[in-house]
């Protein structure tokens, strides 16, 4: 029953780190490239399109804007899926996914913050309000520097692992609260746009560069993400070897 | 040319600055922990994995 091959035939193979590694190897060039593809496309469209007739120029502000601010709640998705590996499944990768997720996370959120502001002052004529949406995407920001916090402060791996598990998932709440915030409360920020039940309400025109480039951060962000973990096995592989290393010294001695 | 062409340059400025500084973590964290593992593979330590199937 013992299988030493590296291939990947089901799900449950991806547990093993080595065969991890060795598919990040052989997908990581690959993803570089599409990102990369899809960044040129989506750079063209967003300088070539025409502006808004009443935003002007700053409507190419939504192409970076909107982007950051869905990814910023897809990773924290893609965290929550990888709690529930974590405590319910035991997956070995899953905490791996979550820790190395935290810091691209939080990047996404600043990203979505900074442009939001510098879209507003031009546009509501303030840098930033304290409404629903803006408020609750900055709750998301200090969510993921807490949780890189919280992880970097437990030395035990195993303890870091279930307790960010648990606060990632009681954080979880956060995210319909900020897909909805702009339904539920009046807020400067304006409604959904594109993701809505009667389909996307925003020109054509808007809409292709902004799809190119949500696909273009999409890619960028499972290419930081499988890169990241394969950094935090190699992490894990040194410590353990180090502390290998210490115990056959000892039993030399 | 809109008055607003400075708010758009620094949006497209700051999100640059964010990808290639979360890029560059990746890249040299990644450099950082292979040339460690090189290191401890040069020193003679080795996966006990690895050394059951070599022997």
């Amino acid at each position: 029953m013992t299988d030493n091959s590296l291939a990947i035939r089901k799900f449950s193979d991806l547990a093993n780190p080595t065969r991890f590694l060795a598919l990040a190897a052989r997908l990581l060039p690959w993803l570089i490239g599409a990102t990369v593809l899809f960044f040129v496309a989506g750079l063209t469209l967003a300088f070539t399109t025409e502006g808004d007739y009443q935003q002007g120029e700053t409507v190419r502000i939504m192409y970076i804007h909107v982007p950051a601010a869905w990814l910023s709640m897809m990773c924290y998705t893609v965290m929550a899926i990888s709690a529930l590996g974590t405590l319910v499944w035991r997956h070995p990768l899953a905490d791996v996914s979550a820790k190395a997720a935290a810091p691209i996370g939080a990047a996404f959120t600043l990203m979505a913050l900074i442009t939001g502001s510098l879209w507003g002052k031009p546009m509501w004529g303030t840098w930033w309000v304290w409404d629903a949406r803006l408020t609750s995407v900055f709750v998301l920001f200090l969510m993921y520097l807490g949780l890189i916090a919280l992880n970097r402060a437990i030395d035990e791996p195993g303890k870091a692992a279930k307790l960010c598990a648990i606060l990632i998932l009681i954080g979880f709440v956060n995210i319909p609260i900020i897909k909805f915030s702009v339904e539920w409360w009046n807020t400067l920020h304006q409604p959904a746009s594109v993701v809505r039940l009667d389909g996307p309400t925003i020109d054509p025109e808007f809409l292709r560069p902004l799809l190119v480039m949500a696909v273009a951060y999409t890619l960028l962000f499972f290419t930081l993400h499988i890169a990241a973990m394969r950094n935090e096995i190699w992490r894990r592989r040194v410590m353990a070897l180090r502390r290998q290393a210490a115990r056959s010294i000892d039993r030399e001695a | 040319m809109s008055p607003h062409v400075a708010y758009v340059a620094a949006s497209y400025a700051a999100a640059a600055v964010l990808i290639l500084a979360l890029i560059g973590w990746v890249f040299l964290d990644g450099r950082a922990r292979r040339q460690e593992l090189k290191k401890l593979e040069e020193a003679g330590v080795r996966r006990r994995s690895e050394t059951k199937r070599t022997s």
